[in-house]
């Protein structure tokens, strides 16, 4: 890989600004596609549309916030880390919304399929330990939290790994066939965890 | 370009009416594409005129038909079905066409026919789908469907060539398609080009792909679950908005119970 020398350093304004925008295009992003598909104006069955895009947005997200610290360290770059809790915060949210678009449009309130389809449906189940893991990220996010959980914070920010692999089991059960997408996701998350080879290596004392 | 159709009324479903924009744009039609918005994207420019469909097999006279004989060998009717999908929707739609029976008919089945096999069109040219096992979700076109020979004459296997008063869309299976509304939605063949009478059970193109979700008979069961999603409800969609949906429970046979007297004494969780 091309090596950069010397270290990235931006203003911490320009900071200030992208992660303003990253706030709003993701925040706009799912409001205007929940009013479009509250107005009638989406092709076809908005359900499913709404599905789709809130499962597919929460992962892109996931992956762009597993992207950020591979990147950040290859081009020396330690501001960009600062984006990997916006980004990680959207995909909670948006795999939230997922859950509500479900549970509200697609299963209407119906508290008891609701529950025996995330306990027996092996493919929600998954995909809802995910969400609640996501969950667990986002609460635990602040930096307040962070400082009062000292070293727990680490070991369960850890489990954002695991959690991203369920969310692509999710996907790829969730499909009547044609597995090349979530194939190409597994291959790209792959990827970068391998990055992270180190941490999954067992611990060995020098 | 869809003409004016024009037919006699003959079975109503009593359920609201799915928005015919809605029907033409929700469509489970891997040819054109896997996403449910593909097909009325892709499936525009589909030259469905000239068609041939031939009747072949054990018939005592195999049958060409084209085209204009598809609206004009037999008399119209309308019937408005409920078409529940295996994917837990459900939709109410006018189609206009005839009996399969009557096209059977033609042919004159000889008493040694005991299945009736359908073939969609192969034209990997003109459907995107069928280019690659990437494009078209791994299903080895072309697509084939059947039905056991009394499941076939009953009343209720209707031929389709239009819907809402006018031709079929290419999208829902121009020029013509089977619908039958007690069977989940992937059993009504779409754009239609054979259909073969024999004496085994045909190769059905789901049950290839998936044999343990779905079966050869794959008639609508509240009480038989996909392996990965509940049959027992269902949601009826009946127009853009987001609230145009009902949830409802699924019946045995979608409803039409007319048909259970095919199935006495057959283990439905077994023949699913």
């Amino acid at each position: 890989m091309l090596k950069i020398s010397k270290p990235i350093r931006v203003h911490k304004h320009v900071i200030t600004v992208t992660r303003a925008s990253t706030h709003v295009v993701a925040a706009l992003w799912l409001i205007i596609v929940y009013v479009g598909a509250l107005k009638g104006s989406i092709a076809g069955d908005p359900v499913q549309y709404l599905i789709e895009f809130s499962g597919k947005g929460a992962i892109n997200l996931l992956l762009i916030s597993l992207m950020i610290s591979p990147i950040a360290k290859w081009l020396k770059f330690g501001q960009l880390l600062k984006f990997r809790r916006t980004t990680g915060v959207y995909s909670a949210i948006y795999a939230l919304f997922h859950l509500y678009v479900f549970i509200r449009y697609e299963l209407q309130f119906e508290w008891g399929l609701i529950l025996s389809e995330i306990i027996e449906r092996p493919y929600i189940t998954v995909g809802f330990v995910a969400l609640c893991m996501l969950c667990a990220l986002m609460v635990t996010s602040p930096s307040r939290i962070k400082r009062m959980m000292s070293s727990h914070w680490q070991k369960l920010h850890n489990w954002v790994y695991p959690t991203s692999i369920l969310t692509i089991i999710h996907f790829w059960w969730s499909l009547k066939s044609e597995w090349s997408e979530p194939l190409f996701y597994l291959v790209f998350l792959c990827i970068l965890l391998a990055f992270r080879y180190k941490k999954f290596m067992p611990k060995t004392k020098r | 370009v869809q003409s004016p159709l024009n037919a006699i009324t003959s079975i109503v479903a009593k359920d609201p009416m799915t928005k015919e924009s809605v029907a033409t744009s929700y469509n489970n039609f891997y040819e054109f594409g896997t996403s449910k918005d593909a097909p009325v994207k892709n499936a525009q420019e589909f030259k469905v005129n000239p068609w041939i469909l031939k009747i072949d097999g054990l018939v005592e006279s195999p049958t060409t038909i084209g085209y204009d004989d598809l609206f004009s060998k037999f008399s119209l009717e309308e019937r408005i079905y409920r078409l529940r999908c295996v994917e837990a929707w459900s939709m109410v739609i006018p189609w206009v066409g005839f009996p399969l029976a009557k096209l059977l008919a033609l042919a004159k089945p000889l008493s040694s026919a005991k299945y009736v096999a359908f073939e969609t069109l192969e034209d990997p040219k003109q459907m995107p789908g069928q280019r690659s096992r990437f494009a078209g979700g791994g299903i080895d076109y072309p697509y084939v469907e059947g039905l056991r020979m009394d499941e076939a004459l009953h009343d209720l296997s209707f031929m389709s060539v239009g819907m809402y008063g006018k031709t079929l869309p290419p999208q829902n299976g121009a020029p013509i398609r089977l619908v039958l509304p007690w069977k989940y939605g992937f059993k009504s063949i779409k754009s239609i080009v054979r259909i073969t009478l024999t004496d085994k059970q045909p190769p059905t193109t789901w049950n290839i792909l998936a044999p343990s979700e779905y079966g050869f008979y794959a008639n609508v069961n509240p009480k038989v679950d996909h392996p990965r999603w509940s049959q027992a409800r269902e949601r009826r969609i009946l127009g853009t908005g987001l609230r145009d949906q009902q949830r409802l429970d699924t019946l045995p046979f979608n409803g039409y119970t007319e048909v259970a007297s095919l199935y006495k004494n057959m283990d439905l969780t077994k023949y699913y």
